[in-house]
């Protein structure tokens, strides 16, 4: 009796080890479970270099051959002291002007030489109606907020705002017509900043 | 040798791609309906249709009208009949006349775009378009009545 009570009690301790080695060799098999460890904090993320990087991106972003594109009216600006665009063009549901008083009516593929003339590039516009993302008057800490909302940046995830900082329009902005000034970073340094604001956490300045 | 469509037929030009559309108009093509005003997008006197767009003459290369159909005052309508013509004939719109051309053809864009517009629609439409006569009371007054006779002829 003792000697089958033996026996029992052996099989399932084999049973056991078979079952915890099985488990274990799926472990093995998938990598480590996630459990089994702690996890280490996100390095990449960080308040404080990511806060710094956006005061440079926000330098640019409300420097006029940016903001005046991104005005908080239905009207374009114009200079470097962001006056109201002449002759008033209105902003259109697509942004891209209205009737014969169109953006690309005046604004050719390329810049038009010559002092005071268009400034060009072939998708020349402003944000749509339903997505004016507005620079002009923002401060930092709302355009950071603006910038990485999907609801208010067209939809874009951190991905795609990374990739927005090689948008041919946005580049424009260092293409100047004569006698415009150009931002105040290369276009080099700007996208640096910008992927830094964004890769170490797209944290808002305070308010 | 560039080729260009305008109204509806096509030029053969001996001229640069860089050159001004208005001047391909004007001094190749022999059109001098459209008119150089300011020569810097400033005041909508060359202002021609470039596949339906307002554009101004002036600073568009004619590159960039290649492949596409230009329409001058010339080609707007067969006998001078289109709405916006008549209508400027009705209410006698002009007083030098020069700068009309473009103020006919931006209001033609604005009726096609806006068969019913308001005041200030027309003020949007034709903020760009500077009459130094000042006749801009009676353009206002010739689109409302173009967009009469817009409607009526569609019916």
């Amino acid at each position: 009796m003792k000697n089958t009570h033996t026996k029992i009690t052996s099989g399932v301790i084999v049973m056991a080890l078979l079952l915890v080695s099985l488990v274990a060799f799926s472990f093995k098999k998938d990598g480590a479970n996630v459990s089994d460890y702690m996890a280490v904090p996100d390095k990449k993320k960080d308040s404080i270099a990511s806060v710094k990087a956006f005061q440079k991106v926000y330098s640019v972003l409300m420097s006029p051959r940016c903001m005046n594109c991104h005005p908080k009216g239905d009207v374009p600006l114009q200079g470097e002291d962001s006056h109201l665009h002449q002759m008033m063009p209105q902003r259109g549901k697509d942004g891209k002007g209205l009737y014969a008083m169109k953006c690309t009516n005046c604004h050719q593929p390329e810049n038009t030489p010559g002092l005071h003339m268009p400034p060009g590039h072939k998708d020349w516009h402003l944000p749509p109606a339903d997505m004016k993302m507005v620079f002009e008057g923002k401060t930092a800490h709302e355009l950071a907020k603006q910038l990485v909302d999907p609801k208010q940046n067209g939809g874009k995830d951190l991905k795609k705002l990374v990739e927005h900082a090689d948008d041919g329009l946005v580049k424009t902005g260092w293409n100047p017509g004569e006698g415009l000034k150009k931002p105040p970073l290369t276009h080099a340094e700007f996208k640096k900043s910008w992927i830094e604001w964004i890769e170490k956490g797209a944290y808002a300045p305070a308010p | 040798m560039i080729k260009l469509t305008i109204n509806g037929k096509e030029h053969t030009l001996d001229a640069d791609p860089e050159m001004p559309l208005l001047w391909a108009i004007r001094d190749l093509a022999g059109l001098t309906g459209t008119k150089f005003g300011c020569g810097v997008a400033q005041c909508g006197a060359c202002m021609v249709h470039l596949d339906g767009d307002a554009v101004r003459s002036c600073v568009t290369k004619i590159k960039r009208a290649v492949g596409k159909q230009v329409i001058t005052i010339e080609g707007l309508s067969d006998n001078n009949n289109h709405p916006v013509q008549q209508a400027w004939a009705e209410i006698d719109v002009p007083q030098c006349g020069y700068c009309h051309s473009g103020q006919i053809m931006a209001a033609a864009v604005l009726l096609r775009d806006n068969p019913n517009p308001t005041d200030a629609d027309i003020d949007i439409a034709m903020a760009g378009n500077i009459c130094r006569c000042g006749t801009y009371p009676r353009i206002r007054k010739a689109i409302h009545t173009a967009a009469e006779l817009q409607q009526k002829s569609l019916k």
